[in-house]
């Protein structure tokens, strides 16, 4: 069972090393869609340090949703998608070895590159450090439900653009709690009851959507 | 249909797609050392069969057996006997064959053996690309990578969709090799070709799926 999931977590971190490019776009939009707002509302510290962990947050999940479409899309195409449902081992612990892959390559920088684009927000450094932490609960929420829009909208056409329709109402918590706790360190009320929620939702995540998408993902191939 | 208890059966199976039934009332039984032929023309039900076979689909009634027991209440006891190689072959185009062949075996719970592994992908001819990534292997090839990953996996029950497509003559010959080997070994195959294989001394079952009669093949 262990080896299993080790097994393809590592055949995934392999996969993305040898595409960087596909792994570093998802960052670049990131990057790019929280720039952008600045330029567009104005460099009033005030107004960015306000809108900031809001921006940052929905640029996680956009970024998130945009490598999400092939978490299984690749494998389906080559056939290896068969193979792996077909393994003696459980499909949840596929599914979850999956997301978790797709958290280690997409969420993790997502964490990195976030302190540098709050400063730019001109968010004091609790508050960006709080923007770590709600990040750090909220990014496997992303890549776990991400899991279940993935394996639904396999093998349809126009399936990406479906997958986001789908999956975005379900980020919502996600963003509300994420966001709320940077704006509650921000307005001095504590952060503590948002990242609170947010833990709560990601145990949430861990223990459903695996199996959800194990389901949803059986009946994509069928 | 066979003398002994048959390890694979298929009871009163039905099969439809959408609205459309492919087939129904469908018995049969393959026993150790059987071949199994699935003939019928394009768009009759073959793939579909074979993947209700491995358990992929759910038959619209009916059930396949295992070694008695019906292939969804023991799942992975079936799935650990079993190998399917579908149209798709299941090979990563990044990888190397040699890393295939351990992502796919670690995929099934298994502990990689390199020096086997290696062994078989030289039996098939691979020896000079055993370090290119499969993107630049010819389609031929990859085939060929993607049945050393069933030979490696020592499966019981081979369930090969059309395993001839794209092979060249001595590949075709080693196939045939292969399979004779693996029918003399106790073991079950159930393929659908167009091809002509030769398979002397081996036991062949011919299950025509569909309505539309084809030519006797060799």
């Amino acid at each position: 069972m262990g080896r299993f999931l080790l097994a393809v977590l590592r055949r995934d971190l392999t996969l993305a090393a040898r595409r960087r490019g596909d792994w570093l776009i998802a960052q670049f939009f990131f990057v790019m869609t929280a720039s952008l707002f600045p330029l567009g509302v104005g460099p009033e510290p005030e107004m960015l340090a306000r809108i900031g962990p809001g921006v940052l947050w929905v640029a996680a999940t956009l970024a998130s949703l945009l490598s999400l479409s092939r978490l299984f899309a690749d494998d389906h195409h080559d056939g290896s998608l068969e193979h792996m449902v077909l393994s003696p081992e459980p499909t949840v612990l596929l599914v979850l070895g999956k997301s978790l892959a797709h958290w280690l390559i997409y969420g993790i920088p997502l964490l990195l590159i976030a302190p540098v684009l709050g400063i730019q927000f001109n968010l004091p450094w609790d508050a960006i450090l709080t923007l770590e932490i709600s990040l750090l609960l909220g990014t496997p929420i992303l890549s776990l439900l991400g899991a279940v829009g993935a394996a639904l909208t396999l093998g349809l056409r126009g399936g990406g653009v479906l997958l986001t329709l789908l999956i975005l109402p379900l980020y919502v918590p996600a963003l509300i709690f994420g966001a709320g706790a940077v704006d509650g360190v921000m307005a001095g009320t504590g952060a503590q009851a948002h990242l609170s929620l947010l833990g709560a939702f990601m145990v949430l995540s861990l223990m459903i959507a695996p199996w959800i998408a194990a389901a949803a993902l059986r009946v994509s191939l069928e | 249909m066979t003398s002994e208890t048959p390890q694979l059966s298929v009871h009163n199976l039905a099969c439809a797609r959408g609205e459309r039934l492919l087939f129904k009332g469908m018995n049969f039984g393959v026993g150790a050392g059987e071949l199994l032929l699935v003939q019928g023309g394009n768009g009759q039900g073959k793939t579909s069969l074979l993947r209700l076979l491995t358990g992929l689909a759910r038959p619209e009634e009916g059930e396949i057996r295992w070694r008695g027991e019906n292939i969804r209440k023991n799942r992975e006891e079936f799935h650990a006997e079993m190998i399917y190689l579908g149209h798709a072959n299941g090979v990563k185009d990044d990888l190397n064959p040699v890393e295939n062949l351990r992502f796919a075996e670690g995929l099934q719970g298994r502990a990689f053996e390199q020096e086997r592994a290696v062994g078989i992908l030289k039996q098939l001819g691979l020896s000079l690309c055993l370090d290119l990534p499969c993107r630049v292997l010819s389609f031929g090839q990859r085939r060929r990578v993607a049945l050393s990953a069933m030979l490696l996996a020592d499966a019981k029950l081979w369930i090969l969709d059309e395993p001839l497509t794209g092979l060249d003559v001595h590949a075709v010959a080693l196939m045939e090799g292969l399979i004779r080997d693996h029918l003399a070994a106790g073991g079950l195959v159930v393929a659908t070709t167009h091809q002509a294989l030769n398979l002397e001394g081996v036991k062949v079952q011919r299950l025509l799926v569909g309505n539309v009669a084809i030519p006797e093949m060799a």
